[in-house]
């Protein structure tokens, strides 16, 4: 339970400086950078380190590199919403986390051949 | 393009904005511990890239603009929404960042722990920065 409200905490503390840091700065398209920071990541692999080791980590560094490329696909989804279809940004951020899930779990399953 | 630091931006956001980040990004980080803890790393890495506080960011920005522009007398919806795409299109040059944060960690943590997440935090950020610097030239 405590390692859990430990990373609830150091997770808002990350999420919440970058996403301050990317409100201060202009261009927007500079700032968008601080969308793809590596908040959650640093927020909790010190916590995993602890508590199940670097083979772990080292793993969860690999998909972490498929979930960016899908990342990557769902930013610029979104931006194609947002541009060329004009939706809210709630429903174009919402509606890309398809594009998300099958990048992020369809590349997984291919490349790492999960069942 | 030079790049600018406007710390009275933070002014812009209200108490509760600022509440729901920290409980979105809490929140995401103990359900992507959950994950990996139940599925294993190959799939709990992944969603330490997910876009966890995106929708939230991103309402936020074209709240945020729209309303600036509609207070000078413009019309703010397009812009509030154009703000949040140029956005989203800097997040596509951060995820290359992000991928070269995880390749190193993937390298390098077992050799040394706190050197990989040095060298990772640091790849990140000269990976986005190439990225975004390309980008203008193009």
């Amino acid at each position: 339970m405590l390692e859990y409200g430990l990373r609830f905490l150091a997770g808002g503390i990350a999420v919440s400086a970058f996403a301050a840091l990317g409100d201060t700065l202009r261009p927007k398209s500079f700032a968008g950078l601080f969308g793809a920071a590596p908040s959650i990541a640093l927020a909790t692999l010190l916590i995993t380190l602890s508590q199940k080791g670097a083979p772990f980590v080292a793993m969860e560094g690999r998909s972490m590199i498929v979930g960016a490329f899908a990342l990557g696909a769902y930013s610029w989804t979104v931006c194609v919403l947002l541009k060329k279809f004009l939706l809210s940004s709630w429903t174009a951020t919402v509606a890309a986390l398809v594009v998300w899930f099958a990048i992020g779990l369809g590349v997984s399953v291919a490349l790492f051949r999960l069942p | 393009m030079i790049v600018q630091f406007k710390p009275s931006a933070l002014r812009q956001t209200r108490w509760y904005e600022y509440l729901v980040r920290f409980v979105l990004g809490g929140a995401m980080t103990v359900v992507a511990g959950l994950i990996a803890a139940r599925f294993g790393p190959v799939i709990g890495g992944l969603f330490l890239a997910f876009p966890a506080i995106f929708p939230a960011s991103a309402t936020l920005i074209e709240k945020h603009v729209r309303a600036r522009k509609e207070k000078a007398g413009l019309p703010g919806a397009r812009r509030g929404k154009e703000a949040a795409a140029l956005d989203a299109a800097g997040a596509v040059l951060g995820s290359f960042g992000l991928a070269a944060f995880g390749l190193v960690i993937w390298l390098m943590v077992v050799q040394s722990a706190t050197w990989a997440l040095v060298l990772a935090t640091i790849s990140w950020f000269a990976v986005a920065l190439l990225g975004w610097r390309v980008r203008r030239w193009l």
